[in-house]
């Protein structure tokens, strides 16, 4: 699946719509992930999981960079992510179907936040290039 | 997968509140899946015209589609403890006759809970949402129970 000059130009205006709070919606969505998903807590067994933990608005913050990263690198993804791709294969080893759990609690969470500018074409854009970032994570996995 | 009292009740509640029956968001629910993962079109050949996201959102079989299937769901809610006992008869229908693979009902409850998270907005809380998963998986693994 291949983002179109469409699809890039949607998650752009959105991503740009978003601004400073991307932090705070990654946090969110890694929060609704753990809550939905009770699975995915064993990758942080380590983190305090409470509500309002630091660790975990840390680690939002971080999932939200990366993204940020990448949706400003969106025409070269695999050499953008290249280093996230490395650590997620070797190091962190997060089975893939985990990004899956992951892109849908971030669209669930924007969809909450910016339910108007949330349109079935946004929606399909942004599931495409979480798929493609998600993609570009386990490329090296084997 | 056992769907307990507490849920129940916050299912009841909340569809409700949605009066399923005339939901706005009913309307959506299967375009949003037809426009989001175009390859389930395959399974709405006899349903007109849906060569373009305009022809999709404007489909009255469509829009009628979205009825039944979130007026199933109401009917799930009321047969939380017996779900795979409510959806034998759809499940049949969807392996015999219409050939879906299951699959695809993981992605329509996921386009369903999109829906309510935009329609709730921040009432639709990650418990709500947890709740919501549930009844979808639910529902899903139900539908794909008689199988074969």
């Amino acid at each position: 699946m291949v983002l179109s000059a469409a699809d890039k130009s949607n998650v752009k205006a959105c991503w740009g719509k978003i601004g400073s709070h991307a932090g705070d919606y990654g946090t969110e969505a890694l929060e609704r992930t753990f809550c939905c998903f009770p699975t995915t807590k064993t990758y942080f067994h380590h983190f305090d999981l409470s509500h309002g933990s630091a660790q975990v608005k840390a680690h939002g913050q971080k999932v939200a960079d990366a993204l940020t990263q990448a949706v400003a690198h969106i025409n070269d993804l695999p050499n953008a992510l290249s280093a996230l791709s490395d650590l997620h294969a070797y190091k962190l080893r997060v089975d893939p179907v985990n990004f899956k759990l992951l892109s849908h609690c971030l669209l669930v969470t924007l969809a909450c936040h910016h339910p108007a500018e949330f349109t079935p074409a946004v929606h399909a854009s942004l599931d495409k290039f979480f798929s493609a970032v998600s993609t570009v994570l386990t490329s090296k996995y084997r | 997968m056992m769907v307990n009292m507490s849920l129940a009740t916050c299912l009841g509640n909340s569809s409700r509140a949605l009066k399923v029956s005339d939901f706005p968001p009913a309307m959506v629910l299967s375009h949003r899946l037809l426009v989001v993962y175009p390859w389930t079109q395959r399974f709405f050949d006899n349903f007109g015209n849906l060569s373009s996201t305009s022809a999709i959102m404007g489909n009255p079989k469509v829009k009628a589609h979205g009825k039944k299937v979130l007026t199933s769901f109401g009917d799930a809610i009321k047969n939380m403890d017996n779900l795979k006992g409510a959806f034998a008869k759809l499940s049949e229908l969807h392996c015999d006759k219409l050939h879906v693979d299951p699959e695809n009902f993981r992605l329509l409850g996921n386009v369903l809970v999109i829906i309510l998270a935009s329609h709730f907005g921040k009432e639709f809380t990650p418990d709500m949402q947890a709740m919501w998963q549930k009844l979808v998986a639910g529902v899903a693994t139900a539908l794909a129970h008689k199988y074969h």
